[in-house]
């Protein structure tokens, strides 16, 4: 009865700070970073939008470094800078190390842009040359409604720009990054084997429980990108275990429905387009045109 | 004995992240993290004064009043000794704060003056610097806003039960902040004239 007091309770705060956080403070609301191109005005076209796409998100495959590009009606009452600085830091573009991410914003009806630059790209493109980008490339195209030239020919020199500085190269998506997560799991791995072996063991028996138990630990490592000899050490431990485990969980532990269904280890397709954690400390120009 | 002795070392190092000694520990380091930068910040506008005097006295020599304001808040700023403890002495903390807005009003008084001077306006260097001024306000803004916000925080920490209890027995103050009123009394807006003299 305790448990379920306390479950309600937690669902209520729950939802009261979801309700919060929603509450409407006046500003802008921070749309989803998706794509490496975000157009809210619909101003690019469909073929523009995936061509800039194209190549900002091979662009930061290639060097590791990020470029997004954001347009938007308006960033009232804010202004653009204190608008970019709230947006860099929910997007985190760039890797977190390096923070080498780099954000263009356009506010179209206010008619004012940004060059919102990372921490770690501060070097390649210092204010006075975000500046020159925005007031030579951008603001000529934007004068004559060529939003897209000038975006992409910002970008091109900012690409440039980033490719001159001496950046560690990306990681590669092989196995060793993948081995670096399985470890990273271990511990919930165990958890895992202790909660699901419990429960296993209630329900088929101690012998077949844990023999269950000890191949979907095994399977589980594996999909984690451990390799197949760890996996079989991983399944026989949590055999083990598992078996030796005193007492069946039964009914007990019935509380804990799946609860890490939820987890989804290492899905960073190539895609999708999302931040790497990189801060932003201000740096970068506004111009309007 | 030897139980005992540990169940009581357990306690006590319960009791102590319980009543937020080890937040203490984190939300100070940040905030000092965060002044940091400030400094930072506030260092690097000071660095670019001397360069755009220069430029500016090149164009418009004879704007000696706005000038020597800037030259003067500049010196201000750089005589004043900034150390860590400055965070724990309000009244140093107001007279820094007090230097810098004085700067900053100075420089966009600079700022506007130097739009009556095409030809200023149209230099290459005075553009970068003008670029440079600009990014730097805005980093001393985000800074003394993140800076704002570890001071709320860890604020919150110190005065709040039973935290409190803990922070005045291990000599926790509550940090001074940035404050609006200050920074309007400081820097009062530059006149704008529309009349005939200059």
């Amino acid at each position: 009865m305790a448990v379920r007091w306390k479950s309600l309770l937690l669902a209520g705060c729950l939802l009261l700070g979801i309700a919060t956080g929603q509450a409407a403070d006046g500003l802008v609301q921070i749309p989803p970073l998706q794509s490496a191109v975000t157009d809210l005005t619909q101003t690019l076209s469909a073929e523009e939008q995936t061509a800039l796409n194209q190549k900002l998100s091979q662009f930061s495959q290639q060097a590791g470094s990020q470029v997004a590009v954001l347009l938007l009606p308006s960033t009232q009452p804010e202004d653009i800078a204190q608008f970019s600085i709230r947006l860099a830091e929910a997007w985190k573009i760039g890797r977190a190390k390096e923070d080498d991410g780099l954000i263009i914003i356009v506010a179209k009806n206010d008619r004012k842009m940004r060059i919102e630059v990372g921490y770690g790209l501060e070097g390649a493109i210092p204010d006075a040359i975000a500046k020159r980008i925005i007031s030579e490339q951008i603001a000529p195209a934007f004068k004559q409604g060529q939003f897209y030239q000038g975006l992409n020919l910002a970008t091109d020199s900012l690409i440039k720009l980033i490719q001159g500085e001496q950046l560690p190269a990306p990681t590669k998506q092989s196995r060793q990054a993948h081995a670096d997560d399985w470890m990273s799991m271990l511990p919930i791995l165990m958890f895992a084997a202790i909660i699901g072996g419990a429960i296993l063991k209630g329900m088929l028996g101690d012998f077949p429980g844990s023999l269950v138990t000890g191949g979907l630990l095994g399977g589980l490592a594996g999909w984690l990108g451990a390799t197949a000899l760890i996996m079989g050490l991983i399944g026989l431990a949590a055999f083990v275990f598992t078996l030796a485990m005193g007492g069946r969980g039964g009914g007990s532990y019935g509380a804990y429905p799946g609860g890490f269904g939820g987890y989804s280890g290492g899905s960073r397709g190539p895609d999708i387009f999302s931040g790497g954690g990189g801060g932003f400390g201000g740096g970068g120009a506004s111009g309007d045109w | 004995m030897r139980r005992l002795l540990n169940m009581l070392l357990l306690v006590a190092t319960l009791s102590l992240s319980g009543c937020g000694y080890n937040q203490f520990q984190s939300l100070d380091e940040e905030a000092k993290a965060n002044w940091s930068e400030v400094l930072n910040q506030y260092q690097r506008r000071a660095d670019l004064v001397p360069n755009l005097v220069s430029t500016v006295k090149g164009y418009a020599s004879h704007e000696e009043k706005v000038l020597t304001e800037v030259t003067a808040a500049r010196a201000k700023v750089g005589s004043m000794q900034v150390t860590p403890e400055l965070l724990n002495d309000p009244d140093a903390f107001a007279k820094f704060q007090a230097a810098q807005g004085q700067l900053t009003s100075a420089l966009s008084r600079l700022m506007v003056v130097s739009e009556n001077y095409p030809n200023l306006k149209a230099d290459a260097s005075f553009r970068d610097l003008q670029a440079q001024l600009e990014g730097t306000e805005n980093r001393v803004t985000v800074a003394r806003n993140r800076y704002i916000e570890s001071v709320k925080q860890y604020n919150v920490a110190v005065r709040s039960f039973p935290n409190n209890l803990t922070a005045m027995m291990f000599g926790y103050q509550p940090k001074p902040s940035f404050t609006v009123e200050n920074e309007k009394a400081i820097s009062t807006a530059p006149k704008v004239d529309f009349g005939d003299g200059k």
